[in-house]
């Protein structure tokens, strides 16, 4: 198995008071983690370490080379009336090749609207990005994190805004992906997709990970790890069963 | 009209007009698009300060200007990346600390500072040819970044974190970038005056955005609705006899004027069909 982020003894904070400690998590090609944890847990924390963006305060994140990472964000730090069509926002998905020409080329438009056909968008290609419904840009942004064909995919938090049919039509894209692909997942609602994922990293400070998909109160209880189980209408789901007591 | 363009200074002018819509035409476009309009302010009111050294030191005061506007142009940049500071609150603090350099300098430089009005409004008919080589010098540079690099730019400028992700040398060229809006605010200083500058930077840029959605037509729209502009504001300015900073940016508005109802009755028409 390659390994493609081998995290070892993290510790960061943004003060004084550490927000992650002693974190350990490997990722490899073709995982597909679910990361939980409560709100301030140190989620999207522990992902912006990933991503390059925070310097852990001690410990390694160590990444194979040239690894090429698509990312979807949890907020968004663009301007809504940033000149820039539907189409372009996807193809700005492929900065990280370093390659981008002056002009677009051919090939990337193919490519461009092949991955606005995944998302359900390709009608709203040439539209402005700040003309679109919160949902409709979220399905753009999970767009630019694919162009890439990326090796490893992180979302944080990919259904908000998003409607509960493009949610499951979401969880089906992301388990054809996943054939290629390293998954990380976070979500404070992985009930949703429990079917789907792997394996479990609980994060809340300190990062336990579970090598199977199956949650328990005990591992809630436990690991201080609470989670919405709770779900609605015709989800595919798994009702997993309880430790022997 | 060819009695108008056998002046050497007429000429000088347009050929003037032409480098700077070309050259503001670009960077107005990246400074409206980034919401950069406030901080080019500032850059252009604190050069004030370096305008007023320049005339007590004996230098050319644009030297001066350039390099208090390059000063803060960078400051800004460099202090925003720190979310703890309040950048409209520093902006306007620079914006008026250079204001007030400016006036302390010249009020100690000895003599009467002869041509400050032209500094304040801008003349673009007192115009060198040493002038047109300095801004032909920074269109080429402009044009240097942009050409390679402009859909960099573009996606960069777009969504900053995101393209931190991505392995993208994202500081230097938001470095450069503000380098370039400061030189282009400084040097233009000449043409339509500090109060006035910010104009050629934002109105053919916000013409151009009724029209289009894309950054590419955008800046190529706002280099011609900035030329045509500046020509008609000459061509007032000459015969009119009224100052051409404030004749050039009449004119650019009446062309945003213009735009905003042709397109609001093409709207309104396309509704009824």
């Amino acid at each position: 198995m390659t390994k493609l982020v081998d995290i070892q003894d993290l510790t960061f904070g943004y003060s004084t008071e550490p927000v992650l400690e002693g974190i350990n998590l490997t990722i490899s090609r073709n995982d597909f983690i679910g990361m939980i944890g409560p709100n301030g847990g140190g989620k999207s924390t522990l992902i912006r370490i990933i991503l390059g963006l925070l310097q852990p305060w001690s410990g390694k994140v160590l990444l194979t080379p040239s690894i090429n990472i698509g990312y979807l964000p949890q907020y968004h730090s663009f301007d809504s009336r940033f000149p820039i069509s539907v189409e372009e926002v996807v193809l700005s998905g492929l900065l990280k090749t370093g390659k981008l020409t002056s002009r677009i080329k051919s090939t990337e438009r193919r490519k461009a609207a092949e991955v606005l056909h995944k998302v359900g968008m390709e009608p709203f290609a040439k539209r402005s990005i700040g003309d679109l419904s919160g949902g409709q840009m979220q399905r753009v942004f999970i767009g630019r994190a694919l162009i890439s064909n990326p090796d490893l995919l992180i979302l944080d938090e990919p259904a908000t805004y998003v409607d509960n049919r493009f949610e499951q039509e979401l969880y089906q894209l992301m388990e054809t992906i996943n054939e290629t692909t390293a998954i990380l997942l976070v979500s404070h609602d992985v009930g949703q997709i429990l079917s789907s994922i792997k394996t479990i990293a609980c994060v809340n400070r300190r990062l336990h990970y579970h090598p199977n998909n199956k949650i328990t109160e005990e591992i809630l209880e436990s690991y201080n790890c609470p989670i919405d189980l709770i779900t609605h209408g015709h989800v595919p789901h798994r009702v997993l069963h309880n430790h022997p007591q | 009209m060819t009695g108008f363009l056998s002046y050497t200074f007429i000429q000088n002018a347009l050929l003037a007009s032409l480098l700077g819509s070309i050259t503001a035409g670009i960077i107005g476009t990246y400074v409206v698009s980034r919401r950069m309009v406030f901080i080019t302010g500032g850059i252009t009111h604190a050069s004030f300060g370096g305008l007023g050294l320049g005339f007590l030191l004996g230098i050319n005061p644009l030297i001066g200007a350039a390099l208090f506007g390059l000063m803060s142009g960078l400051g800004v940049e460099y202090l925003s990346k720190y979310q703890k500071i309040r950048e409209d609150s520093v902006i306007a603090m620079l914006w008026s600390l250079g204001m007030a350099l400016g006036i302390i300098f010249i009020s100690l430089a000895p003599g009467y500072a002869p041509n400050l009005m032209s500094y304040l409004f801008g003349n673009i008919l007192s115009v060198s040819s040493a002038d047109l080589q300095v801004m032909a010098g920074l269109m080429l540079l402009v044009l240097a970044l942009f050409i390679p690099f402009f859909r960099l730019i573009q996606y960069v400028t777009f969504d900053e974190e995101f393209a931190r992700t991505s392995r993208i040398p994202v500081s230097l060229f938001k470095y450069l970038l503000a380098g370039m809006v400061a030189l282009t605010a400084v040097l233009y200083i000449r043409v339509a005056g500090i109060i006035l500058v910010l104009s050629l930077l934002t109105i053919p840029q916000n013409t151009a955005l009724l029209l289009s959605n894309n950054l590419r037509k955008i800046m190529i729209m706002a280099i011609i609705f900035g030329f045509a502009g500046s020509l008609a504001g000459l061509i007032l300015s000459y015969y009119l006899n009224i100052p051409s900073g404030a004749s050039i940016i009449f004119s650019l508005t009446i062309i945003y004027l213009l735009v905003s109802v042709i397109k609001s009755i093409t709207n309104r028409q396309q509704k009824k069909v």
